[in-house]
């Protein structure tokens, strides 16, 4: 094809190989960030009339919402914030910041979110999606146990993905920039075509009817394009068209899908190739290459999708996990980074701070100290980033993997996963003393043992116990999610996104856990301490008095530390000895996004001291404040946790006030540089970095109207400060910040 | 050798501001100074603390070695770590020994035996002058400063690289002519390689309040802005690196 002029050919040529392809045809870059250009006046023109609209948008709450037609690839005319203006276009309804509806999810969330923001839902489109098509939400709860639905009430099991989109699937999207959509439509015929088994049972049927679906969803893929005057059924011919063709795939995506997560994948370096070809012909200036990238990323921030204020409690912010996986390093040794890793990041400051994509580079002390040093100054002035061990997924995962969401790996375009939210293990702590009974309702939600009656919790009573009741959730959770998935692959198949996959892709069964510091710290009372427990009068342990000091997790204490490890290693065997749908291999993860703030509210008194109410800790942090012995002790407690037994990946947290951090800017960066170089070679898996003071947080909360694009991470994404709820935002001001006096 | 014990008020164990790079660092208890803005006068008593030898020490640090980056290491700091000369030239050697850049966070102030015992094994010296005018000294400090200048002096003699340290305090050491002494001075001294000058602030109030201590400093307001821009720039001037 001539669009591969120049490219050096392999195996990709003849059939779908977008790795082969970048391994061939990348030019990785060891300098530093001096060649990178500012924003040309055409980029902060247009920024300018969006950042107008979405200052709109957060005074509104949601600037504009469709309200009857359904979102689909080619529902909605095409839509332009300046089009004149504009080098990549394409919005997911037909004007910027309005919000679709995906009823396939399940009608009454829609009905509801709509209202939320005072729309009504068009009787018309109620009525088809309540009376003539079946909905995920509606297939989900007419298969529920009653013990499920007890075990969702009282939340230890929250946050299932079974009244919105499940996401966490990443498309490979750069198929379409590489191929074409014509060749990929042809690649998939032919695997139906040549589908030949000897029965036909559930499962051929599924998959055949699968495939059949995804050739539907390409030909409106290309529809899409058709829509907005490009033809894309033929490869992307120079950067521009790479990346909005790219850009195409993923808006067919996300205006098929609302999935909580709904993340990029790996786009950066492969551009880097069209825009060095580019270049090379003289038909592309560093500052053209950089207003590509610019407006790419101009878009990714104007995602939206329709959300209940539940919903908004659970994941604040307005996320949409556009993570896109930056730098690493190849098999064969070469890194990964190239100059296009360096506009990605340079966004940043081109157009000032912003959670969305979600930037995640995947870190290694091998990374050319050039582009080390870089995000750490761009960490420093922004706090956007997130990074992941590289060598640890590289290992699993290959070298083109993406991250899905916050912190999950997957190889991009071979692998997907069931979305499993996450398991209140605080809560089953509680429910172990109490013999399965809810320290709240006192309802009995999980199997009735005998209770603790000691007026003291001795460790190995509780921990025997303890044992059974995580049987009990493991085996309830992976039915749960069981029945989430097989509803959703019935009723709300992602078709375009599986289009854009191999055949026959890895599945996983991605489960979480939440309160780990708590039941650590929990443990370790019991073991150093004594805990003494108060009951109310119906005999249900409701609080608890600690004598003594007891080690807590955070401070680089084997004697804690240890406790989490097995932990970890002790819930992910039980969801290994699971039965799961479509075979999905069981996976956890330690990550609770900013959903710590809502277990933490529907969990009684613990026995580490923690009052009712109180929140967790974040994804794998230690408990506000308890983390006492300065930064690097609680990085080492972190890395200790297994990751061989959290392949789903597990997040941490990361807050320093800038003084802390070194005295002037240039030691500032090269500490950061290090502190992450340390983290990683000791096993840590993935961290937020925030370089933030504690009193301009403070002041914004007052004042929002002055911090517009205050950003900071929070569990595995980044957020506008001023979009978090106000409990969110005490939530993250009395988080540790390391600080040095 | 049996090794000596030292008393240790406590660690911190990602001290990015005490020394170049990540550090991890050593609070020594006890010090003979009773300097009036001390933020850490929890660490005055010579009694208390907790013992640790210093092979306990290393194995604590080395923990955190590869946080530490090419420049990074191990602080010690108190208290004031020349009141233990014993513990802290043990400490300091086999920290050396154990492939960790050693540096001394101290006033100086102690007799030559215990300078000996010490000095010599630390690859950087963050060294505290209260003040330039011996009498400022003595008001700011409680001891007189021969022993500091005996330091400075030793340490340009060993070639030792030196970061002095310097608080401003309104109506103790804001002077500019004292500044200008000062910077003087210190030019004379090629081992100086950067001055950080440091505002006073308010945060260690509490503990002398914890401590039925007398703060006197409580009415006296952090140096200005301005003040401490003026200040800089008279050790700018005088060619010393300042931070």
């Amino acid at each position: 094809m001539e669009q591969w002029n120049g490219f050096n050919k392999g195996n990709w040529n003849n059939k779908v190989n977008v790795q082969d392809f970048i391994q061939r045809n990348f030019t990785p870059y060891e300098g530093d960030e001096s060649f990178l250009a500012g924003a040309t006046d055409r980029t902060l023109d247009l920024w300018k009339t969006a950042s107008k609209l979405m200052k709109e948008e957060v005074k509104k709450g949601i600037l504009d919402a469709e309200t009857s037609v359904p979102s689909s690839i080619t529902s909605h005319k095409p839509g332009y914030l300046d089009k004149a203006n504009e080098l990549i276009v394409g919005f997911q309804t037909d004007k910027p910041l309005k919000r679709g509806i995906m009823p396939k999810g399940g009608i009454r969330v829609v009905k509801n979110a709509l209202a939320a923001h005072g729309y009504e839902l068009d009787p018309h489109t109620e009525d088809t999606f309540s009376n003539q098509r079946k909905t995920h939400n509606d297939g989900v709860f007419s298969a529920y146990t009653p013990e499920i639905l007890k075990a969702r009430k009282s939340g230890i099991l929250t946050g299932l993905p079974d009244a919105y989109g499940r996401g966490r699937i990443i498309g490979d999207y750069r198929r379409v920039a590489l191929y074409g959509v014509e060749f990929l439509i042809n690649e998939k015929t032919t695997s139906l075509t040549t589908l030949k088994t000897p029965i036909i049972d559930e499962e051929v049927i599924r998959t055949r009817e699968e495939i059949s679906e995804q050739i539907k969803s390409l030909k409106q893929l290309k529809e899409l394009g058709d829509l907005y005057g490009f033809d894309i059924s033929r490869p992307a011919s120079n950067a521009a068209e790479a990346i909005q063709w790219t850009y195409f795939a993923y808006l067919a995506a996300i205006k098929e899908q609302d999935g909580a997560a709904m993340s990029l994948g790996r786009v950066s370096s492969f551009f880097d190739i069209y825009i060095e070809r580019d270049m090379a012909k003289g038909e592309l200036s560093e500052e053209m290459a950089q207003e590509l990238i610019d407006q790419f990323v101009m878009k990714l921030r104007m995602v939206r999708f329709l959300r209940t204020p539940e919903y908004d409690a659970l994941f604040s912010g307005d996320p949409t996990w556009v993570t896109e996986a930056i730098g690493g390093m190849g098999v064969d040794g070469r890194t990964l980074v190239t100059k296009n890793s360096f506009r990605m990041l340079h966004t940043l400051e081109n157009l000032g701070p912003a959670p969305e994509p979600n930037m995640t580079v995947l870190w290694t002390p091998r990374l050319p100290l050039g582009f080390r040093n870089y995000c750490s100054r761009v960490s420093i002035t922004t706090s956007a980033v997130q990074y992941e061990n590289d060598c640890i997924m590289r290992t699993h995962f290959g070298d083109d993997y993406g991250i899905a969401c916050c912190v999950s790996a997957m190889r991009v375009g071979k692998q997907m996963q069931f979305f499993g939210a996450r398991a209140n293990l605080a809560k089953a702590l509680l429910y172990a003393i109490n013999g399965g009974k809810d320290e709240k309702t006192g309802d009995q939600v999980g199997p009735s043992f005998t209770p603790i009656s000691s007026e003291y919790l001795d460790y190995d009573e509780v921990m025997a116990k303890y044992d059974n009741m995580l049987e009990w959730l493991a085996n309830l959770y992976i039915k749960t999610l069981n029945i989430i998935h097989f509803m959703h692959d019935k009723y709300n198949y992602e078709a375009l996104q599986m289009a854009l996959h191999d055949d026959s892709v890895l599945r996983t069964m991605a489960c979480g856990i939440a309160g780990l510091s708590v039941v650590a710290d929990s443990f370790s009372a019991m073991k150093h301490a004594k805990v003494k427990v108060i009951r109310d009068e119906n005999g249900l342990a409701v609080d608890y008095e600690i004598e003594g000091d007891f080690p807590a997790y955070g401070n680089n204490d084997d004697r804690v530390d240890q406790i989490a490890v097995d932990l970890v290693e002790q819930f992910m065997d039980k969801l290994r000895h699971q039965r799961t749908y479509r075979n999905a291999v069981p996976t956890q993860s330690i990550l609770t996004i900013t959903s710590n703030v809502v277990y933490g509210k529907k969990t009684g008194s613990t026995p580490d001291g923690r009052k009712a109410g109180a929140p967790f800790g974040p994804g794998a942090n230690p408990i506000h404040g308890r983390d006492t012995n300065g930064a690097l002790a609680c990085f080492a407690s972190i890395a200790k946790l297994p990751c061989e037994h959290a392949t789903d990946g597990l997040s941490y947290t990361f807050s320093i006030i800038p003084e802390a951090l070194g005295k002037e800017e240039k030691g500032r960066v090269s500490n950061l540089t290090s502190l992450m170089d340390g983290f990683f070679l000791d096993g840590g898996h993935h961290v937020n970095i925030n370089v933030l003071d504690r009193d301009t947080l403070m002041d914004a909360m007052e004042h929002p109207e002055n911090y517009p694009q205050l950003t900071i991470r929070v569990s595995g994404y980044a957020v506008n400060f001023v979009k978090l709820t106000r409990e969110q935002q005490l939530d993250v001001i009395n988080r540790t910040f390391h600080r040095v006096v | 050798m049996r090794s000596v014990k030292g008393r240790i008020h406590s660690f911190e164990t990602g001290g990015m501001v005490d020394g170049p790079g990540i550090r991890f660092v050593v609070f020594t208890q006890g010090c003979p100074l009773r300097c009036l803005y001390c933020h850490n006068p929890d660490t005055w008593k010579m009694k208390g603390g907790e013992e640790y030898s210093p092979e306990q020490i290393i194995e604590k640090a080395l923990r955190y070695k590869n946080y530490m980056g090419p420049s990074g290491g191990i602080t010690i700091t108190g208290g004031e770590p020349l009141a233990q000369p014993a513990f802290t030239g043990e400490l300091l050697l086999q920290a050396k020994a154990a492939g960790l850049h050693t540096a001394l966070d101290t006033s100086g102030f102690a007799p030559p035996a215990a300078r000996a015992a010490v000095l010599p094994y630390a690859d950087l010296v963050l060294l505290d002058i209260k003040s330039i005018d011996p009498e400022g000294f003595k008001t700011v400090a409680g001891v007189t400063m021969d022993y500091t200048l005996d330091t400075l002096n030793e340490l340009k003699q060993m070639n030792t690289p030196v970061w002095v340290r310097h608080v401003i305090v309104p109506g103790l050491t804001d002077k500019t002519d004292e500044a200008r002494r000062m910077a003087g001075f210190l030019k004379t001294y090629p081992n100086v390689e950067k001055v950080e000058l440091l505002p006073f602030h308010k945060m260690g109030e509490f503990k002398w309040e914890e401590l039925g201590e007398d703060y006197t400093l409580a009415d006296t307001p952090t140096p200005s802005a301005e003040l401490m821009t003026e200040i800089r720039t008279i050790f700018k001037e005088a060619g010393l690196p300042v931070d």
